[in-house]
């Protein structure tokens, strides 16, 4: 009823290729900024923002990442934890070798780090297709986690194997390192986010990333159209890999604070996968559903107790809340396999012709 | 003079076929060949799926490449395109050799193709899907891309101006904004040759561009290769199994049976060779 784009005639090709057509979407996404970037720095409390915010960020970042590769160029991925870790630790040597150097600087170099490898382990990409291609992306996330921890150069031969963040300033704050707000800190990696996901679209809707749905949806038309698959396929495993390490490096700089090779772990891997696949191949908004489904919902169900002083321990909530999220996801996954996104969009179509679903 | 590409009017492409007909003319020929194959062949193991053919493809006509089923029609057009490499002869395309080529080189060089399966990009739309048929035109790179302001912005709109026109020749701007996977299959061909045409491409080759489709659809797809042919000059190779819509629509016909050619010449020639009815209706015995 409110969701028509009725009379909103487009008139040049300008204005229909535009990201957002549609009106109500446009101030759609700007009450979302608003909120993010005014509401609740404003509002929120610390444990919200810390918590809650800066890691959803972080993870629908590196979702962004991983569904450039797998949703949009088609290749399974299962090595994203290590590819953040590649960033995180790049992010951790050029931070500590170059102490002058503007930390947002050193967060955007450490993604190229996390890009090259991504290239690297990206190769057999070439001969291989689909859950074989997902077995050998597992060799990158075993050998890189191995080199988390036996090369000590790496976390600079800390004692614990831990790479610690160091304090770094931006006009005069704190950003990161023990002394920075909460709220500094979500300010920042929220405008990282906003940039690298608008980045994202616009590549997305170009040549490129036109190159990687073809290679997706068929390789032999996309080659036959002048596509080279090796340079499609690697430069998708670049990008992605770029963004998944600077998601590495923002978590561990701006989020944790200090992190171990299990930060990086395969469990991560499949934590972000499973954000892709159940927010939606294919789509950036799905990433940032996903995210919020997968890491916002649980802690949200687990503060539930306490909110309304219901007397349950926090291991049984732990447990109820695990069996709720594992519901919702096969429900969610039998209403609509392409994801959330699909979802919402199924919803918004209804939405237009609502209440009379034949006009169309 | 009555070839067959008299039947649509007096467009242009009719006098084409006059080249064809003065074969005599050496000196013409050269000129106006764009595409010949000489003596290929192409085995898979012991397979022979092509043996020592040779043909040529001259500027601006429509060429049917026929033959019964498994005869090499497909292998022909996947070695032209560049996914096969025949072991043996030579292919040259527009005066030059063509040495060993990738089928991304084959359609850098102009060289546009369609599949006997659609192999539409099942994810994108209509208008995507064309689109990606502009890629080799399309030159920003991935710093405009990101920024997709300026010159990339400039560029895309350019490119969707010229692939309306297809759109608009194609008469499918009803479908633009659909997701082509949930297509009928008649629309989902006409889409797949308007990917191929936003190549521009010099050569197009069709595989089997009417197979499955019922006479209406059939005569709407036949008026558009026809226009295509007659308005851009391209240059078409066909595979088609409907004798009437090769007899109609082509200037020559090639007739392959079992990877060997067994007559080559115009659709009239063709049809009254004791070799294409034996290997059609069979030899008596």
């Amino acid at each position: 009823m409110f969701y028509r784009e009725a009379g909103q005639f487009k008139t040049t090709y300008e204005a229909d290729q535009a990201m957002l057509p549609i009106a109500q979407d446009r101030v759609g996404l700007l009450l979302i900024l608003l909120i993010a970037f005014a509401a609740i720095p404003l509002l929120a409390s610390d444990f919200f923002i810390s918590s809650i915010m800066i890691p959803f960020l972080v993870f629908a970042l590196a979702a962004v990442g991983l569904n450039i590769l797998m949703g949009y160029a088609g290749q399974l991925s299962l090595g994203t934890g290590a590819f953040m870790g590649v960033g995180a630790y790049a992010c951790y040597k050029l931070a500590t070798l170059f102490p002058d150097l503007n930390i947002l600087i050193v967060v955007f170099l450490s993604g190229f780090f996390a890009a090259g490898i991504g290239v690297i382990f990206g190769l057999p990409s070439l001969r291989i297709k689909g859950l074989y291609l997902a077995i050998t992306t597992l060799a990158a996330q075993f050998f890189l986690e191995w080199c988390f921890i036996r090369i000590g150069w790496l976390y600079n031969y800390n004692d614990s194997g831990a790479i610690e963040v160091p304090q770094r300033m931006l006009f005069g704050l704190a950003i990161t390192g023990p002394h920075a707000t909460p709220i500094t800190r979500y300010l920042v990696i929220l405008t990282i986010v906003a940039i690298m996901t608008l980045v994202a679209a616009n590549v997305l809707r170009g040549r490129i990333g036109r190159s990687w749905m073809m290679i997706r949806d068929m390789d032999i038309a996309a080659e036959l159209m002048g596509i080279r698959p090796l340079f499609s396929k690697l430069s998708a495993f670049a990008f992605s890999s770029y963004y998944c390490g600077v998601a590495g490096a923002l978590m561990v700089f701006f989020w944790l604070g200090s992190a171990e090779v299990e930060s990086f772990d395969i469990n991560h891997s499949f934590l972000i996968m499973f954000m892709v696949i159940i927010g939606g191949m294919g789509s950036l908004a799905g990433c940032f559903m996903g995210a919020a489904f997968i890491w916002v919902l649980p802690v949200i169900l687990r503060a539930i107790p306490s909110a309304f002083e219901l007397n349950i321990l926090a291991a049984t909530m732990e447990h109820i809340s695990s069996i709720i999220i594992g519901a919702l996801i096969i429900f969610f996954l039998i209403v609509e396999p392409h994801g959330l996104a699909r979802l919402w969009r199924v919803g918004k179509e209804k939405l237009r012709t609502w209440p009379f679903p034949y006009a169309t | 003079m009555s070839t067959p590409a008299n039947a649509h009017g007096d467009s242009p492409a009719t006098t084409e076929p006059g080249v064809v007909a003065a074969a005599g003319d050496n000196e013409a020929q050269r000129r106006e060949q764009l595409l010949s194959v000489e003596n290929v062949t192409l085995t898979f193991g012991g397979v022979k799926a092509i043996s020592d053919i040779s043909f040529n493809i001259l500027k601006g006509e429509i060429r049917a490449i026929i033959g019964p089923n498994g005869a090499g029609k497909t292998s022909m057009l996947n070695v032209i395109n560049g996914f096969y490499h025949p072991q043996k002869g030579r292919i040259s395309y527009k005066g030059k050799t063509r040495k060993r080529m990738k089928p991304y080189q084959a359609a850098s060089s102009g060289i546009a193709r369609t599949f006997q399966n659609v192999a539409l990009f099942s994810g994108m739309s209509t208008l995507d899907n064309i689109m990606s048929g502009r890629s080799l035109k399309m030159k920003r790179g991935l710093i405009w891309q990101m920024l997709h302001v300026g010159p990339a912005r400039r560029e895309e709109i350019a490119h969707r101006e010229h692939v309306e026109h297809i759109i608009d020749f194609l008469e499918i701007a009803h479908i633009r904004k659909q997701p082509v996977g949930k297509l009928p299959y008649g629309l989902q061909k006409r889409v797949e040759l308007g990917r191929a045409m936003a190549m521009e491409p010099e050569l197009l080759l069709l595989d089997e561009p009417m197979a499955g489709m019922n006479l209406e659809e059939k005569e709407d797809m036949s008026r558009f290769i026809l226009d295509l042919n007659s308005e851009f000059g391209t240059t078409i190779a066909l595979i088609e199994h409907d004798m009437g819509v090769v007899m109609d629509l082509a200037d020559r016909v090639v007739v392959l049976d079992y990877g060997q050619k067994i007559a080559d010449g115009t659709p009239a020639e063709v049809q009254s060779n004791q070799n294409v009815i034996d290997a059609y209706l069979g030899v008596a015995h």
